[in-house]
């Protein structure tokens, strides 16, 4: 049952959410058949049947006993639930043991993430199945949110802090990360993945991690262009049809690019190059100066793989 | 028009309507004129908030960005969001609806300070300008204007905060007024447990705006301040603190959402006993829940930001706080369906519509629970599940309150009588419209869909189609009403002083009511509720 209505829960966490979840739901629905039942009988049984009758009603302006046992029912009954919401919350975000720390730095529209050992990626977490993980989250302009729905949990992003997030992924899958504070125009694009990994199988990506996917080698503008999905570029920069945020990138080699004041460049390698690892160096005429920075992100070698790919974007 | 038409046309417009010309309206005094240009203003801008509702409702039938760019549509919901609640839902009800009747209410002859009053609408016209102003570089930050963001767009956000500080301070004025009108201007032997529950329900509302208004006023000055002059509040590389917005931001907002719904209550609590020609029951704990909501409302800023990490003992607090705004709110809802109990009713449209108010209301209130416990907050929080949740309240509730106080005092106001015929045709629109394109959105925020997306994952395609196919047929149950009351307004049939047999001290005066409200001050010996036999004042 993994995409019905409460579409399945990825960890043992998200379970324990979801029990509140169900437990509200079923309090919640006792109540709501109670009032809208008594609100609908009443309104059919009492209805004026003769036009004629219409004061002979009783004097009827409350009943103390009555309004005690209403008022005393439901403050009992959101006792009980503030304090089971509130457990399972306290529960989750206690310091959990061991746990391996991943740094995902948030910016307009896309993740940084690093490892530990210094490894980086963008757009896309690995983590070992049966290891609790802690996120720092960080952001660099604006606030974004950091939810995993599968997981039940979510936290903000917030410049000048660091905040955290832990979880314990059980199965090894593929989970949807949303941004969900509002951020900008691409806001909506702003997603990434969590891959969880079997443990075996993570410790084999980890060794050979700049192989490529399979340990194959992998053809430079073929490399190039999944870094431009992983990465992050195509939230920005469209390949087809009209231009997003930043320039369309198709038969942007070798064009003669308009900069802003009167200066013009042509988008030879070092050109492209440059657009990446240091964006605000030459802006293109009519664009925001919006793009980060990949320096950190990618390496030489990721740049040259996505230089080359869009060498061939004729 | 000119002014003789109007005794030709042999007494046809009478009472506070009778004098004609645009001066009559600009410059006049009287607290019903003032009202009846307050419900016009905020109704354009209902209809303009919906348009912005139906374009972002139109780009959500697909995945992708197909109608607009991700820019406008952010700018939409934006627009839709903040004319929705700074020109519609705050002032509609208490500066509309409110200005007109309080003094009615009471038994006085106008508020205690009719210069102000004028003034406070002009404030309010003159902040709707500067708003106007502000779409040279439309905004496109959502109505919570959260810095940082709001600190870098390049949209006008200072120009559109000072649109909203304007706004701001007439609803202060408008506050203080109707505050001072209900101490001051009570008729002889208007006690305060003979006070109409609506005038209670203002009462409350007056005192968040009195006191939780400057607040706002003053954050988007800071604001302004920071993008103007570059001072450094929120901004966390000049070392200020941009969670500090979000607290300054909810202490407002938290707040006024009882501004919205609290006068919207005291409709339902005037229009159910009448048509079911009970007593109120429960008078005493209705009036009093209206202050303890108020109260407590300012305490629970917080539950907006349970994911802006706060220590988890100040969640904690919120979070229990919240929760006890559920109790006097319950109380309410059970107080109005006990006055049904062995009544005599009937289901005209204001009737109707203040049925449909309980029957959304509790939805929205039930809903409440999965929002204000921490562990599903923080699942939910800036999901579609919260965009459910909030129309529930504010459409299905305050707005359908307002349906109902605009359809019951309608023959008071312009005296004629509502076509009941559309009334209902258009309530059954709204009603079906509004819980398909609704309560699908409960569904889809259970499943993970953020808010505030242009763009959403294919997977959520058939709960997006639905909701806009429902909303379609929302608006166009909307359109019906408000034709429906044009056409009423000038064809309806010719309504008495007390159409419905109320017995609240505005019945007795003529329909549409003279200018100085009461030939005579009335006296008053009961309570407004005292149907069935005999009468008597509540213990
Ligand atoms: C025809 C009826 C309406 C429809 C179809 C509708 C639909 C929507 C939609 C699709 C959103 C955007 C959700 C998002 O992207 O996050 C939204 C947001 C919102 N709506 Fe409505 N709405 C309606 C009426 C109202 C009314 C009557 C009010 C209040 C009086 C209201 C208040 C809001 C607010 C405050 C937001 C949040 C805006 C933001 O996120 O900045 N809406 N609505
Ligand atoms: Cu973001």
């Amino acid at each position: 049952m993994a995409e019905g209505l409460a579409f399945g829960a990825a960890s043992e966490q998200a379970a324990r959410v979801d029990g509140v979840f169900v437990m509200i739901a079923v309090i919640g629905g006792f109540f709501f058949f109670l009032t809208q039942g008594l609100l609908i009988w009443f309104a059919v049984k009492y209805r004026r049947r003769r036009p004629d009758r219409d004061n002979e009603t009783p004097q009827i302006t409350g009943n103390h006993l009555l309004e005690f046992f209403w008022v005393l029912i439901p403050s009992i009954v959101v006792v009980a639930i503030f304090y089971y919401g509130w457990r399972v919350y306290a529960d989750l975000s206690g310091p959990p043991e061991a746990a391996t720390e991943v740094h995902v730095n948030g910016r307009q529209w896309l993740y940084e993430v690093r490892y530990p050992d210094g490894r980086t990626a963008v757009n896309e977490i690995r983590v070992p199945a049966g290891k609790t993980v802690k996120f720092l989250l960080s952001a660099s302009d604006v606030i974004h949110g950091f939810s995993l729905p599968d997981f039940r949990v979510k936290m903000d992003m917030i410049p000048g802090r660091i905040t955290t997030l832990t979880l314990h992924p059980e199965r090894p899958g593929r989970f949807q990360i949303y941004c969900t504070v509002y951020c900008g125009t691409q806001h909506s694009n702003m997603l990434a993945e969590l891959i969880v990994m079997a443990p075996e199988e993570y410790a084999r990506w980890e060794a050979g991690e700049r192989e490529g996917p399979a340990g194959a080698v992998e053809p430079p503008a073929a490399r190039g262009e999944r870094l431009a999905k992983s990465a992050g570029c195509l939230n920005c920069h469209a390949v087809e049809g009209p231009a997003k945020i930043g320039p369309n990138l198709k038969g942007l080699f070798g064009s003669k690019r308009p900069l802003e004041g009167a200066a013009e460049a042509v988008a030879d390698e070092e050109y492209l190059r440059e657009s990446i690892v240091d964006p605000g160096a030459k802006i293109a005429r009519g664009y925001p100066n919006v793009m980060p920075t990949f320096k950190t992100t990618l390496t030489p070698e990721d740049v040259s793989a996505l230089v080359e790919w869009l060498k061939k974007l004729k | 028009m000119e002014n003789d038409r109007v005794t030709e046309s042999g007494g046809d417009e009478s009472g506070y309507l009778a004098e004609r010309g645009w001066r009559s309206w600009a410059f006049t005094l009287d607290h019903k004129r003032i009202g009846v240009m307050y419900l016009l203003t905020t109704i354009v801008f209902f209809l303009l908030g919906g348009l912005f509702a139906m374009l972002l409702r139109l780009e959500l039938l697909t995945p992708q960005t197909k109608y607009f760019s991700a820019h406008a549509y952010n700018v939409f919901f934006t627009l839709h969001g903040a004319m929705m609640i700074f020109l519609f839902i705050i002032p509609a009800i208490p500066s509309g609806l409110g200005n007109f009747f309080i003094p009615l209410h009471i038994g006085a002859r106008d508020v205690a300070f009719p210069r102000l009053n004028l003034a406070s609408y002009w404030v309010f016209v003159a902040g709707f300008l500067v708003v106007l102003a502000s779409l040279v570089a439309p905004m496109d930050t959502g109505w919570t204007f959260y810095t940082p963001y709001s600190a870098k767009t390049g949209a006008a956000v200072a120009t559109l905060s000072f649109g909203i500080f304007l706004i701001g301070m007439s609803s202060i004025l408008t506050g203080l007024n109707f505050i001072v009108t209900v101490h001051k201007l009570r008729a002889p032997g208007m006690t305060w447990h003979r006070m109409p529950l609506f005038v209670w329900g203002m009462y409350a509302t007056s005192i968040i705006q009195v006191v939780a208004t400057p607040v706002v006023g003053v954050t988007f000055l800071l604001l302004a301040m920071e993008r103007l002059l570059g001072m450094a509040f929120f901004d966390p590389a000049k070392g200020g603190d941009p969670v500090l917005f979000q607290h300054f931001f909810w202490f407002y907002s938290h707040p006024v959402v009882y501004v919205m719904i609290l006068p919207a209550m005291g409709i339902v609590s005037e229009v159910i006993p009448v048509f079911s020609r009970k007593p109120i029951f429960g008078y005493k704990a209705i009036a009093y829940s209206s202050l303890a909501i108020a109260f407590i409302g300012f305490l629970v800023w917080g539950h907006h930001m349970f994911t802006s990490a706060m220590s988890p003992l100040a969640n904690a607090i919120f979070s229990f706080l919240t929760f006890f705004v559920a109790v006097p709110t319950a109380v309410k809802v059970f107080n109005w369906i006990a006055t049904l109990y062995r009544g005599s009713i009937t289901f005209e449209s204001p009737m109707l519509y203040a049925l449909t108010f309980i029957f959304l209301f509790i939805i929205g209130g039930l809903t409440g629970p999965f929002l204000a416990a921490l562990s599903t907050n923080v699942q939910l929080h800036d999901t579609y599940f919260v965009v459910a949740h909030f129309h529930y309240t504010m459409m299905g509730g305050t707005v359908m309150g307002f349906f109902a106080g605009l359809h019951y005092w309608f023959p008071k106001m312009t005296g004629r009588m509502p076509g009941e015929k559309l009334a209902r045709a258009a309530w059954a629109l709204i009603f079906v419209g509004f819980n398909v394109t609704f309560f699908t959105m409960f569904i889809v925020g259970v499943r993970g869909m953020p808010r505030r997306y242009a763009e959403y994952l294919p997977k959520f395609h058939q709960e997006n189609v639905i909701a806009t196919i429902g909303s379609f047929l929302l608006a166009a149950g909307v359109l019906l009403l408000f034709w429906n009351l044009w056409h009423s307004l000038r064809k309806g049939a010719r309504a008495s002083g007390n159409p419905w047999r109320a017995l609240s001290l505005e019945w007795r005066t003529p329909s549409p009511p003279a200018t100085e409200n009461f030939h005579e001050i009335p006296e008053v010996t009961d309570w407004p509720y005292g149907y069935g036999k005999p009468k008597r004042t509540p213990a």
